[in-house]
């Protein structure tokens, strides 16, 4: 299957595995080569990578994908609880159930466009994070979260003689355990298998048709393209990807709470696609990675740490420091991340990529980007 | 054979008759221009042909096909594809992408779910997608940014398209506005030598030199209604359409 990669492809795959399979050591010397934090750049990049297909290939931002997170997260808790606790079957319901809630909510919202559209798939949101809170208990939880408990059927596990434990089991594939690096380098295998589809997607005839989407959606439909069809399988396939990331959250830690479906985690997801750079490939990842990353350190500092920081300060000086630097720490990191974010918009609105392309050609003007990653338009 | 038939076209916005009882038959594998003074109705009545707007009353048939009412997708697939006034391109892609996109639709239909071929492997479609833009001596720029194209070169590039889909009738809503002479007089050729006879062409126009280079017969429309039809020479003599449109310009 790799040969009918074109080269610069093919190099950027095998560069981006083995990246990811070395991300404990890579990441060590920045204090990221634990397994949850891995986990999560892994998990929140098939998330970006997913919600790329939709907003970097056609052009639709949708505020309500993390909707279809928590779908996943649900579906796969609901697995563990009445099937079985290994990880495959809650993977592969959740993606179908999320790709369902797609193309059911994927078949109203593109109705419109623009604007509009972005409205509608936040109504959605909204109505899932509000339905999942409160009327649908039953099935959710409600505000205490879905989680496992004594007693719960797992019927599958049952029927195949896998030995009870004693309290609540853990995740496991096929006998692996999710806890730790297993759990990262399965949530890695799924972020490589992910990447790689998406590149296929993003090179092939229908990915040239989505691109077209974006770029003159009126000339495509008098070329005779069914454009409405190819922005719902889109939306369907992005949905899909948020269900997997969805279900890996709770593969690794098996609650599922309505906060994530709330609008301000729809709201993340664009922000580390433009963050990474809207319609590349590497980008999304990049930008899941930098803003999970930072999310990790800055909310771990309080002020005892600051007061720290800042102790070589006479104590007149100290006091307000640290009172103005807590604001963009702990609770409040989201103000570090908005002004991370204004910076980038401001001074390379290409996102990462496009700053780590501008560099490239600085310090190797002679070679020829053929622009071999990007897919971007113009902006 | 008629390949376009449309009879009793009416559309009007609030007031304005912009269509007032259209009758045309294009004749298949013919040139037939659509002259007129502005606002008399051209475009409104390409429009009404491609689903761009549905018409109060009155049908368009093509090869047998009713139009009205069906969507552009539709209508396009039957075979009946639209050069712009204005170039409709995709500005931000290749100009290898942009007649690659209807070099596709033309072999997969409305949509065909092949999200896993690249794109780069369709040999068949890249064939027919050189082979249009080295007609219209564009293959040189197939890696640049259509939206960096000069005007001129946007509306080679947009009839590249058009003719990667091999359409069986093509309505070119002045193709050469914007060119050079020298343009115009290569894009006359281009589209002289183009499908044998065997392509319909309906071509609105204000350049009466490409009009009288190509057509085989012309349709005069003022305020909405076609005034007069014939054979160029008959038209250039005709008193209403000197009257009218002309305004005794010299021919």
């Amino acid at each position: 299957m790799m040969n009918t990669l074109a080269k610069q492809d093919r190099w950027l795959l095998i560069g981006f595995t083995l990246a990811l399979l070395a991300g404990p050591i890579l990441l060590k010397p920045f204090g990221a080569g634990y397994p949850d934090l891995l986990q999560k750049f892994c998990i929140f990049g098939i998330f970006a990578v997913g919600y790329n297909i939709l907003f970097g290939l056609t052009g639709y931002l949708s505020f309500g994908h993390a909707a279809f997170l928590g779908i996943g997260s649900y579906t796969a808790v609901w697995s563990f609880k009445l099937l079985t606790m290994n990880v495959l079957p809650a993977i592969i319901l959740s993606v179908l159930m999320t790709g369902l809630f797609g193309l059911v909510i994927g078949f109203l919202c593109l109705r419109r466009s623009g604007i509009y559209f972005s409205i509608l798939t936040l109504a959605f949101a909204q109505m899932a994070y509000n339905l999942a809170y409160s009327v649908l208990t039953p099935i959710t939880n409600g505000e205490t979260g879905l989680q496992l408990v004594k007693g719960d059927p797992h019927v599958l596990d049952r029927w195949f003689g896998v030995p009870l434990v004693e309290g609540i089991p853990s995740t496991n594939f096929f006998g692996i355990s999710m806890v730790g690096y297993s759990g990262f380098y399965f949530c890695a295998v799924m972020l490589i298998i992910s990447f790689y589809v998406a590149m296929r997607l993003t090179r092939s005839p229908f990915g040239l048709m989505l691109k077209a989407i974006k770029s003159n959606q009126n000339r495509l439909k008098y070329t005779g393209v069914n454009t409405r069809s190819y922005a719902l399988i889109a939306f369907v396939i992005s949905g899909c990807y948020a269900g997997l990331a969805g279900a890996l959250l709770a593969v690794t830690d098996p609650l599922a709470g309505a906060d994530r479906m709330h609008w301000s985690a729809s709201g993340e997801v664009v922000l580390m696609t433009i963050l990474g750079g809207v319609g590349t490939l590497l980008g999304p990842v990049i930008g899941a990675g930098v803003i999970k990353y930072l999310e990790n350190i800055f909310s771990s500092f309080n002020e005892q740490i600051l007061n720290g920081v800042f102790g070589f300060l006479p104590d007149a000086i100290q006091h307000p420091v640290v009172k103005f630097v807590g604001l963009f720490v702990g609770e409040g990191w989201e103000l570090t991340l908005g002004v991370l974010f204004l910076v980038l918009i401001i001074f390379v609105p290409g996102g990462l990529m496009q700053g780590l392309q501008s560099v490239q050609r600085r310090i190797f003007p002679a070679q020829p980007n053929p622009a071999a990653e990007s897919t971007r338009g113009a902006h | 054979m008629a390949a376009l038939e449309v009879s009793g076209l009416k559309k009007s916005f609030g007031g304005l008759k912009a269509l007032n009882d259209v009758n045309l038959t294009v004749q298949f594998g013919t040139v037939h221009a659509i002259i007129g003074p502005n606002g008399a109705g051209k475009s409104t009545l390409l429009n009404a042909f491609v689903g761009r707007l549905i018409p109060d009353a009155g049908s368009v048939v093509f090869d047998g096909i009713s139009l009205v009412g069906k969507q552009p997708h539709e209508i396009n697939q039957a075979g009946v594809v639209r050069v712009f006034q204005t170039p409709e391109i995709f500005g931000e892609l290749s100009l290898l992408d942009n007649v690659l996109i209807p070099a596709f639709s033309h072999r997969d239909g409305e949509f065909r779910l092949n999200g896993w071929s690249r794109a780069a492997e369709q040999a068949r479609v890249h064939e027919v997608a050189k082979h249009m833009l080295e007609d219209v001596g564009l293959y040189g720029k197939r890696d640049m940014i259509a939206n960096s194209l000069s005007r001129g070169d946007k509306r080679r590039l947009e009839l590249a398209m058009c003719l990667s889909q091999e359409p069986k009738l093509l309505l070119l809503d002045e193709p050469t506005a914007g060119m050079s002479r020298a343009d115009t007089n290569s894009t006359i050729d281009l589209l002289q030598r183009l499908g044998d006879g065997k392509v319909t062409k309906i071509i609105i126009e204000h350049d009466m030199h490409v009009v009288f280079s190509l057509a085989e017969k012309i349709s005069v429309m003022a305020q909405g209604a076609i005034i007069a039809e014939g054979a160029p020479e008959a038209i250039k003599t005709d008193p209403r359409v000197q009257e009218a449109y002309l305004g005794g310009a010299h021919l």
